[in-house]
């Protein structure tokens, strides 16, 4: 069993490399294809400051001899300093920037959860009954409602009108991290909501249940003891995508609500031009994707002995 | 990654949810407002736009940054907070030669840097060599060229500094040296540039021209002004606080201030009305009506010296005839722009200089030659072979991406239409691009804006020089440049300045490579807790005199 478990390792993690190197050659391209530098400003320093800034920089050598340069410092764990933020390194940046995303990744996806397979549980008790369509339309809208719509409204009402919670920062202030991860959570748990509610219904189905209840077991038991299991799956299999989508998409978030993420360097890297620390964040995201698709899939494996056969 | 999911949900799932929300709820019992535990521990909160990109006040270019290096350092000279007048501050007092050109600083002697050390000339002297050092790409270098060889000492054409205008008699006593007399010299010794650094507390972190130097984290930055650098959070805030060997007694009166790279202008209003911030750096345009209607007393807009104008590609051959270019500038209504459209104070400007730069006022004609004149603009039109717009190619208006540039560039669009029956399109760029296009000179007609850094018409007007990186517009008056580089440095007194000041925009204004739209205001939300703030044109606070107290009847 170990064995080809170890084989898909080793082949995923292959590919991954494989895939980190073209993501940083496309991303390298791209921004040096996009139009203005690291030193453009609407106040020209002149052409002398320029060009010195440029060879302290390496700006001025070949592109692909820059890449190469790139990749040997990357390789040793080196991601340069960073342009826009003279004495502070990319890596120092991203250390100083992942704990407050982590953290609200991590709140965001418990929140998420609970609520998530909760309200799809609800749901699949009464198919068709007020308890299924209530949770249902709600996270519909859940769905649709995006970050940069429900954000500013939650701080509305709960921020402004009512003065309950703060409205930025994260960790400054005493419940400062509630709205960021609602807001972050909505979408992911109405998802949630809906996958749970599907693969119940699909569960539900199955003649095993029948023999459940024949024992005598309630609806709740039947669901918490025995379907809920099978049904998550569908679960577990978006826990990699959703993971890397809250720590890679919570910049709309961390915007909103002024958090020191790494959301908000990625997105002030791109106006900046901020070469060095682009690339950083690209190559560190893509790292974080691979990973938890790969550890979603070993997940589902240990859940799904039909997998663990088919290996 | 902590990040784990119940594999065997018991049946708490659901109890587990409501004690979350119960949990999140109890977090939330409100507690006190950001603003008055801030009053009432003397901590400023100051909305700042952005993360300082850097604190080396030779590095470091923007307006934030310079917001906070003005509390951490002192330069010789100050501003007074609302006339800007030179004010006595690293130095006690100065005397300048007859002929303007030398000027000797008396340091006070009981000047201090943060660390309890004495301030002395030398810091001032070595300061100035390490800010002309080109390796250091100092984007205020050339500030400094009026001193006696600062140019060629840049330029690596002097083997030393000594041969620079700047000597050290003793401790307390800086001489400088100027090419040729400048009396706005005393307003440049404010700009971080100027500022004195501690030469051990740089050199003990490295080489003193290194960009990537960590003298400037707190804990390692030694400063000289009211207040001395405590923290910094990258993305999160800059605390400064209370510098105790500062030689003024009595100041600075807060204790703290915490600056928050508040870039997200629609937040930062959010947070000042749930009372997280004493003062914003802007106010975005759609809010504006409900403070001057609902909340006056917040609001603070007052003239800022900035221009806000159109740049002409006069390369581009239907923009090389000046007429056209005329034509263009008095089908603008001005008046209606500002008083309809921007509403915020902001004055229809018909030169480049804000009016009263210091004394100094554009040339008297300046505004009836350009004021809004649809009749004259068509004339012109006509003369310059358009009759009606007719054959006139299709104009765009290039500007940067943001929701005030594209009402102004809509509104001239429409005048346009109207007036001239010319076609104009918009096209909107991302910032870097729009920068990039600009110096390209793939345009024919941009948005720009100048700021200007201290008080003098001259910051305005020698942008338009020929080989000037800001001027972009391929306009190139000889004249110009002649009037600017040769005559002007021979004004002996400030009123011959003034009117050679005057000639030269003259030129600018009938060679016209730019369409002037209006003067900036300065737009921000003060709690009424802070004292001590006034409003002058270069909207620089002088922090140590601020204070926060609330008024008995204020209080909520």
């Amino acid at each position: 069993m170990i064995a080809p478990v170890a084989r898909l390792i080793t082949r995923r993690l292959a590919n991954a490399a494989l895939l980190l190197l073209v993501v940083a050659a496309l991303t390298f391209a791209l921004i040096h294809a996009a139009p203005g530098g690291p030193f453009s400003a609407d106040r020209a320093v002149g052409a002398e400051i320029e060009a010195a800034l440029s060879a302290q920089y390496r700006l001025d050598e070949p592109l692909s001899q820059q890449f190469i340069g790139y990749l040997g410092n990357a390789l040793r764990g080196d991601f340069g300093p960073s342009f826009k933020y003279p004495g502070r390194e990319v890596s120092e940046l991203i250390a100083a920037g992942l704990p407050a995303t982590l953290e609200l990744a991590c709140y965001a996806l418990l929140l998420a959860l609970v609520v998530g397979v909760g309200a799809g549980a609800l749901a699949a008790s009464r198919p068709g009954g007020l308890r299924d369509r209530l949770p249902m339309a709600v996270a519909l809208i859940g769905i649709c409602l995006p970050a940069f719509v429900l954000g500013p409204l939650l701080v509305l009402v709960f921020g402004i009108y009512t003065e309950w919670l703060p409205i930025s920062g994260w960790g400054e202030l005493a419940g400062d991290k509630v709205l960021p991860t609602i807001t972050l959570a909505a979408g992911y748990s109405a998802y949630i909501a809906r996958l749970t509610r599907a693969g119940l219904r699909d569960q539900l189905a199955q003649p095993y249940i029948l023999t459940a209840r024949a024992k005598g077991l309630g609806t709740a038991a039947v669901i918490v003891n025995h379907a809920l299991r099978g049904a998550l799956l569908p679960v577990v299999a978006y826990l990699g995508p959703a993971c890397a989508g809250l720590i890679a998409g919570s910049f709309v978030v961390e915007t909103i609500f002024q958090i020191p993420g790494i959301g908000r360097f990625y997105i002030q890297a791109a106006f900046n031009r901020d070469y060095t620390l682009i690339l950083g964040l690209t190559l560190f995201f893509a790292t974080l994707i691979t990973l938890f698709n790969l550890l979603a899939d070993l997940l589902a494996l240990w859940l799904d002995p039909r997998q663990r056969e088919a290996l | 990654m902590a990040c784990k999911m119940p594999l065997t949900p018991k049946p708490t799932t659901k109890r587990a949810g409501l004690l979350l929300v119960a949990l999140l709820l109890a977090a939330c019992s409100g507690g006190e407002r950001r603003v008055d535990s801030g009053t009432r521990d003397g901590v400023l909160h100051w909305g700042n736009a952005s993360e300082p990109h850097s604190l080396d006040p030779h590095i470091a270019s923007g307006v934030t940054e310079q917001k906070i290096l003005s509390t951490l350092f002192e330069g010789l000279v100050g501003k007074h907070p609302e006339s800007l007048a030179p004010i006595p501050a690293g130095a006690s007092d100065w005397q300048v030669s007859a002929d303007g050109l030398r000027y000797r600083f008396h340091l006070r002697a009981n000047a201090r840097w943060s660390d309890g050390t004495p301030v002395t000339a030398e810091d001032y002297r070595w300061a100035w060599s390490r800010a002309l050092q080109p390796e250091l790409g100092n984007p205020f270098a050339t500030m400094m060229f009026a001193i006696a060889g600062a140019e060629a000492y840049w330029r690596g054409q002097l083997a030393s500094f000594e041969l620079v205008g700047v000597r050290v008699i003793d401790p307390l006593t800086l001489e400088v040296v100027l090419n040729h007399p400048m009396p706005v010299f005393l307003q440049l010794l404010d700009m971080p540039t100027f500022y004195p650094l501690k030469r051990a507390s740089v050199e003990q972190f490295g080489s003193a021209t290194a960009r990537a130097s960590r003298w400037t984290y707190p804990g390692n930055m030694v400063s000289n002004g009211p207040f001395m650098l405590h923290q910094w959070q990258i993305n999160r805030r800059v605390v400064v606080a209370k510098n105790p060997h500062y030689w003024e007694p009595g100041a600075p009166r807060l204790n703290q201030i915490i600056f928050y790279p508040t870039e997200n202008t629609t937040t930062e209003e959010r947070m000042f009305r749930a009372g997280q911030l004493h003062y914003t750096y802007e106010l975005p345009a759609n809010k504006l009506p409900f403070y001057q209607r609902e909340r006056p007393e917040q609001l603070r807009l007052a003239p800022y010296l900035g221009s806000y104008f159109y740049r002409f590609n006069t390369r581009r051959p239907e923009l090389a005839d000046p007429r056209v270019r005329r034509a263009l500038a008095r089908a603008v209504d001005r008046v209606q722009l500002t008083e309809r459209v921007l509403q915020a104070g902001q004055l229809p400007a018909y030169a480049m200089t804000p009016p009263n730069t210091a004394g100094y006022y554009p040339p008297a004609g300046a505004k009836a030659a350009l004021s809004f004149d649809p009749a004259a603009a068509q004339a012109l039109l006509s003369e310059a072979g358009y009759p009606n717009g007719a054959g006139l190619p299709p104009i765009e208006i290039l500007y940067n991406t943001k929701d005030e540039h594209r009402k102004v560039a809509v509104a001239i669009q429409q005048m346009w239409k109207q007036h001239l029956n010319v076609d104009a399109t918009l096209r909107n760029q991302e910032w870097k691009v729009y920068l990039d296009s600009e110096q390209r000179g793939d345009f024919q007609i941009t948005r720009a804006s100048w700021i200007g850094d201290y008080l003098d018409a001259q910051n305005f007007l020698e942008i338009w020089l020929c080989d000037s990186p800001n001027n972009r517009t391929g306009w190139c008056d000889p004249g110009f440049d002649q009037l600017m580089l040769e005559t002007l440095p021979q004004a002996h007194s400030e009123a011959a300045r003034h009117r050679l000041l005057g000639l030269a925009e003259q030129r600018l204004l009938d060679g016209l490579p730019l369409l002037p739209i209006y003067t900036y205001t300065s737009k921000h939300l003060v709690h009424p807790d802070l004292k001590g703030y006034t409003t002058n044109l270069l909207n620089q606070p002088l922090f140590k005199q601020l204070w926060l107290q609330r008024d008995a009847e204020a209080a909520p």
